[in-house]
């Protein structure tokens, strides 16, 4: 085998590469976001319809569906980035795992936010004890664990650890969120069907929430950049290339 | 203005959605703003130790 193949792979487990790499990313994916984003809200909020039954109501879907997507997108980040850093003993992964969290926690917050004030005028309900909406408050604490796990150590490699081990076995969380609204008789309405003959909606309601979805991921994608950037050039402040980097 | 107040009472249920997208737009907000803000305090740090003038 070619003994160069792997060498893009290998430039990854390098800080200053992935610093500069991050750095170059971040004002693309906020830009791309920005103008998807802006795009959502127009379409979300102006030009599409009401909802037959839920009249303006519905319009808390363009911020939840995307934030709630964001919670478990990242979730998956954080445990893939963890099992990296676990199994290889990639000190970068566990980077990339400690910054994708706090972003994490907060698109999870967000969801269950969004979520009680479409709960209260649909359900009556700002909160009932419901399987998907307790899964995803566990989602929550698993991230606040984490973090907090993580932090705990005066070696960050000890944390690291530790907050990996959890994050693994809190994946099993994810087919719990779901598959939530089809293992239990929930509160919360199914899995939406986004395309084809039989879709459940329609495109002009369509259209917004994918813009919305792709741009909170951009968004979240130029976020975690910087927070690599950051945790990357702490953990590093005395390397000869963070010298370089701050000039 | 009456389309101006049409849309922001949602039909009756601006009470529920504007605080949704509010504070929506306040957890985008501390997302971009606080690593920013860290990442150039720690910069500073940084070059302040180095004793290199910024």
């Amino acid at each position: 085998m070619d003994k160069y193949s792997w060498a893009w792979f290998h430039r990854f487990a390098s800080p200053p590469y992935v610093y500069r790499v991050a750095e170059l990313w971040a004002p693309w994916f906020a830009w791309i976001a920005g103008l998807l984003i802006a795009a959502g809200l127009y379409g979300g909020l102006w030009s599409s319809p009401p909802d037959y039954q839920q009249g303006d109501g519905f319009r808390i879907i363009y911020i939840h569906v995307p934030s709630a997507y964001l919670s478990m997108m990242c979730y998956g980040i954080v445990a893939t980035a963890s099992t990296i850093g676990l199994v290889w003993r990639m000190k970068i992964a566990h980077t990339v795992a400690v910054a994708a969290a706090p972003l994490g926690a907060s698109f999870t917050f967000l969801a269950l936010i969004t979520g009680a004030l479409w709960g209260k005028p649909m359900w009556g309900a700002y909160w009932v004890w419901d399987a998907r909406l307790t899964s995803e408050l566990i989602l929550l604490f698993l991230y606040l664990g984490f973090i907090a796990l993580s932090r705990a150590y005066e070696d960050s490699r000890s944390g690291d650890r530790a907050g990996a081990v959890l994050a693994l076995v809190g994946v099993v969380n994810l087919p719990i969120i779901h598959y939530s609204v089809v293992w239990w008789s929930s509160l919360h309405q199914g899995s939406t069907k986004f395309f084809g003959g039989n879709a459940d909606i329609q495109t002009s309601m369509l259209m917004p929430l994918l813009l919305m979805i792709f741009g909170f991921t951009c968004l979240f994608a130029a976020c975690l950049a910087k927070r690599v950037q950051l945790e990357l050039l702490g953990r590093e402040r005395n390397a000869a290339w963070a010298a370089e980097a701050v000039r | 203005m009456s389309s101006l107040h049409e849309f922001l009472s949602m039909g009756g249920y601006g009470a529920f959605v504007w605080p949704a997208y509010g504070l929506a737009a306040m957890v985008v907000v501390v997302n971009i703003v606080l690593p920013l803000k860290r990442l150039r305090r720690l910069k500073a740090d940084i070059r302040r130790r180095q004793g290199i003038a910024s």
